[in-house]
């Protein structure tokens, strides 16, 4: 009981943030007659924030342990031109080019983590060197022209989806698309085995458990919320790609900062970097993996976003990196670093999306949702701030 | 003398789910040095920070009455209108800044031009050093806080008090960083701070400096006040203070043992470190020591001797830089290129430091605890979180930390328990040779009685245990061998019926005398 009161606390910043999206969700829902929550806009959401959502998951890592990286921007745009040469230029193919991009991505983040890793200089000033070495290198490759368009599979990763091969076997026509609810189905159940297999593996320990009631319950909320989703999906296309990267990517990171030792070291860095170095812990080696696959995960969101633009563009990525940001620090993570959680970037960079989405959709224009998203921030981490120093006096 | 100054009467502070003050009164008269002991978590802090406003007036349910009037104290600044300062145990200097900055720091000399303040430097500086000569200390008020000692540092921070007009001084721990030296002589100075009309509240651990300094000492326990003992009329010694705090007779200090102590598993030869920064500043020269199992070996020596440094140099090359030398495990060479690297090969230290590098004051006691060992409780990287839970428990209960559960955040434990959990930690790395520097810092007369114990436990096991104190009493009393440093060398190594605290002092004086005069350093 007292581990789950205090998991609550610790989860009550990222259950607040749930409940702050439930409620846009029906704010938005009322405010735009429904049409916010039509299939083709509930599809549409995921496929406009696909890539700020797997670079607040990159972002969360550097936010974990004190720091940002200011280039991400700058690297989604070079990573797009790279695709875009490629392809339009030289008529590679586009497993080659997907590979090289990811390549490069890999590269950029030996770069960054050379300078801040090595040399030790302050990531805040080597990824600002970053952002703006990056962002000079897209102009010089595409000599400030947009490579437009690019080959139909490429554009496919970020506009297409899980064709529903049920319905296809069976030769029937269904306007419901029957493989996502399928899909969605046992990941319901998935969701359900996991959670009992940690219930007997906490029996066997002989901790107390949660009953199987309150086991229940909480499967049938995610369950829901699955369901509910892919069921919107399932009226429209199906599942698009992005969601399976986001899907994938997240429940990766989230089991690497959760179970694995990395992870443990990454939050132990954040929390004291110090104590850490003494508990035996190879700071450098830490501090660099985390800027090597914070590129590698900027090229990721590059080719989403390239592949969404349809082009390379000179100007592709910019702020990218403060929605990245904002959405993590929405999310419950701690400026100073050790807390934060991937579930919570993705929450924040989800109410970054609905925001805009939702706005767009009521007709507010964008200079005035700018200001609508600057102010959410602030309010946000106000409040948790606030919250804290009351808790603590 | 015998005008009562302040009065805090029937105070009483709730923190969520804990009383931490329930009907706590304090009586200080006007001119005397009063001091307030009590264990670690007693409450001696809180109530501080209710008399300086840092938890301001309708927090808490009580009275306090200052000069005869009923005060609510709303901020720190509100108690600093009417003559009452608090020293903190982390001093709240700023080290970039000079002397005479930190000194007028919100409280500066300043012109009003226009909606400016400006400041007037040379008015500042006169000022800055009548407040110097006040306490004695003889410095340029343009140095920087960061290129003078803790002690010094200490000094300023009386001074700075000085500046505000003080009547009313609380000094939380003031020695607790401060070497015998420096301790004695910031004693001085509080016995001269009696002398101009300021009044100071004392909290400290050091049971022999209270009963040297104190005009009276009120003891806190589980947030209630047991007593108040007058110089001159009860009976003023540690013994009696100790059964007051603790609720019971210790008769021993240091817990008993019999050495079982076997063969050398440990020894450190021809040990050169430099300064990191510095290169070609020697701090350790030619250091060679050992360790057998079984036993409790002290490094002595005052501060900046290079106890700390030699340890931490050895612990995986944590401190320094073009080390040489040669170590030698079991009879066998090793070496240590980094830390992990030492905790693996069985070498574990734990820092002086339980704040600074310590302790990851926002995660629980669990993960502090198993931090430095994830490997044996994992699977490849794979983290077995239930063996987690289950070791974190065992830990909690073999060392008692006294917490609500391993779910605690580790910030929130009182000093005592946070250095327990640093001792949980370095067990569960299960070191052959365990270095504690400093482990009784700061922490109460109970929980150090605890560590001594747990260091005996560990030796009985056939553990070495090296022992980095300040306190020459403990080490006096742990250790069956102790090894004396002086300006980055080893200048004796005593055993048996040599170990005493002048013969230690002696060793030292002697070779700093001997140093300066052949300038043999460097």
């Amino acid at each position: 009981m007292e581990q789950i009161n205090k998991s609550f606390k610790a989860n009550i910043r990222q259950y607040g943030m749930i409940i702050v999206m439930v409620v846009l969700v029906l704010f938005f829902y009322a405010t735009t007659g429904g049409k916010f929550v039509k299939p083709m806009n509930v599809y549409n959401i995921i496929m406009q924030n696909g890539y700020v959502l797997v670079l607040a998951i990159g972002m969360l890592l550097p936010i974990l342990i004190g720091t940002i990286d200011l280039s991400v921007g700058s690297v989604v745009a070079v990573i797009g031109s790279i695709a875009g040469i490629m392809m339009y230029r030289w008529g590679q193919p586009v497993w080659l080019a997907l590979i090289v991009c990811l390549l490069c991505g890999l590269i950029i983040g030996i770069w960054q983590g050379f300078w801040i890793a090595i040399v030790n200089l302050p990531p805040f000033i080597a990824t600002l060197g970053g952002m703006l070495i990056f962002r000079g290198i897209t102009l010089v490759l595409l000599q400030g022209k947009t490579l437009a368009p690019l080959p139909n599979s490429y554009v496919q990763i970020s506009s297409g989806y899980i064709p529903d091969y049920i319905s296809q076997i069976l030769g029937k026509e269904s306007k419901l698309n029957i493989t996502t609810m399928v899909i969605a189905a046992i990941l319901c159940f998935l969701v359900l085995l996991g959670e009992l297999r940690t219930r007997r593996q906490k029996l066997k320990y002989g901790f107390q458990a949660s009953g199987i009631g309150t086991i229940l319950f909480k499967v049938a909320l995610i369950s829901a919320a699955i369901l509910l989703v892919s069921w919107r999906l399932a009226l429209y296309k199906g599942i698009p790609f992005v969601l399976v990267i986001v899907g994938v990517l997240a429940i990766f990171y989230t089991f690497i900062l959760n179970n694995t030792t990395i992870g443990r070291h990454i939050y132990a860095l954040g929390g004291n970097a110090r104590a850490a170095e003494l508990s035996g812990i190879k700071v450098r080696n830490v501090r660099y993996g985390i800027f090597v696959n914070m590129a590698f995960m900027s090229a990721v969101a590059g080719i989403v976003f390239s592949s969404r633009l349809n082009s390379a563009s000179p100007l592709a990525g910019q702020n990218f990196e403060m929605d990245a940001i904002a959405s993590c620090y929405l999310g419950g993570a701690s400026a100073s670093g050790g807390i934060g959680t991937i579930m919570g970037a993705l929450v924040g960079g989800l109410i970054m999306g609905i925001l805009n989405n939702g706005m767009s959709l009521m007709g507010i224009s964008s200079d005035v949702q700018q200001i609508v998203k600057g102010l959410v921030v602030i309010f946000a981490v106000a409040s948790d701030i606030l919250s804290k120093t009351k808790s603590s006096k | 003398m015998e005008k009562i100054l302040l009065e805090m009467q029937s105070i009483i502070k709730d923190f969520p789910g804990v009383r931490a003050l329930d009907n706590v009164n304090l009586q200080v008269r006007e001119g005397e040095v009063h001091a307030l002991v009590g264990e670690n978590g007693a409450g001696k802090s809180t109530l501080m920070n209710i008399l300086s406003g840092w938890y301001g007036y309708g927090t808490y349910e009580g009275k306090i009455i200052y000069d005869g009037k009923e005060c609510e104290f709303h901020s720190l600044s509100d108690s600093e209108k009417v003559g009452i300062v608090i020293i903190h145990q982390e001093l709240g200097l700023i080290p970039y800044l000079s002397i005479a900055e930190n000194m007028f720091l919100g409280n500066e000399t300043a012109r009003k031009v226009g909606l400016l303040k400006v400041i007037d430097w040379n008015e500042c500086h006169n000022k800055a050093i009548e407040m110097l000569n006040r306490v004695g200390l003889d410095e340029n008020p343009e140095t920087l806080i960061k290129d003078i000692g803790v002690g010094k540092q200490q000094m300023v921070e009386i001074a700075k008090a000085m500046a505000k007009n003080v009547r009313l001084l609380i000094l939380d721990e003031p020695t607790a960083s401060l070497n015998d030296q420096d301790s004695e002589h910031l004693l001085e100075l509080i016995r001269g701070l009696k002398e101009k009309g300021v009044t100071c509240i004392i909290i400290s651990h050091k049971l022999n400096e209270v009963e040297k300094i104190a005009d009276a000492i009120t003891i806190i326990r589980d947030g209630t006040t047991i007593e108040t003992l007058y110089k001159g009329i009860d009976e003023f010694t540690q013994a009696r203070v100790i059964k007051g705090m603790v609720g019971r007779e210790m008769k021993d200090r240091y817990p008993k043992r019999v050495p079982k102590i076997g063969e050398v598993c440990f020894e450190v030869k021809n040990w050169n470190v430099e300064h990191p920064l510095f290169e070609g500043k020697k701090i350790i020269e030619n250091a060679n020591f050992n360790v057998r199992k079984g036993e409790i070996v002290g490094f002595a020596g005052l501060m900046g001797s290079g106890r700390t440094e030699l340890a931490m140099s050895v612990f995986g090359k944590a401190y320094g830089k073009n080390i040489s030398g040669t170590i030698i495990k079991n009879g066998q060479e090793i070496v240590l290129g980094d830390i992990s690297d030492a905790i693996s090969k069985g070498i574990m230290y734990l820092t002086e430091d339980r704040k600074g590098s310590g302790l990851n004051a926002i995660d629980d006691i669990r993960h502090n605890i198993t931090i430095a060992n994830l490997q044996t409780i994992s699977n490849g990287r794979v983290i077995n979180q239930n063996e987690e839970i289950k070791v974190a428990e065992e830990y909690r209960d073999r060392l008692a930390i006294r917490s609500t559960g391993i779910w605690q955040t580790a910030g929130t434990l009182s000093g005592g328990n946070q250095q327990k959990v640093m001792l949980s930690r370095g067990l569960f790395a299960n070191p052959d040779v365990l270095i504690l520097d400093e482990p009784t810092r700061g922490i109460d007369v109970g929980s150090k009685y605890e560590i001594y114990s747990f260091m005996n436990k560990l030796v009985e096991e056939g553990k070495a245990v090296i022992f980095i104190s300040s306190e020459m009493p403990e080490l006096l009393g742990m250790c069956d061998r102790i090894f004396v440093l002086n300006e980055g060398h080893i200048i004796a190594e005593l055993t048996g019926d040599e170990i005493s605290q002048e013969n230690i002092m002696e060793k030292i004086l002697t070779d700093t005398r001997e140093r300066s005069e052949h300038g043999t350093d460097q």
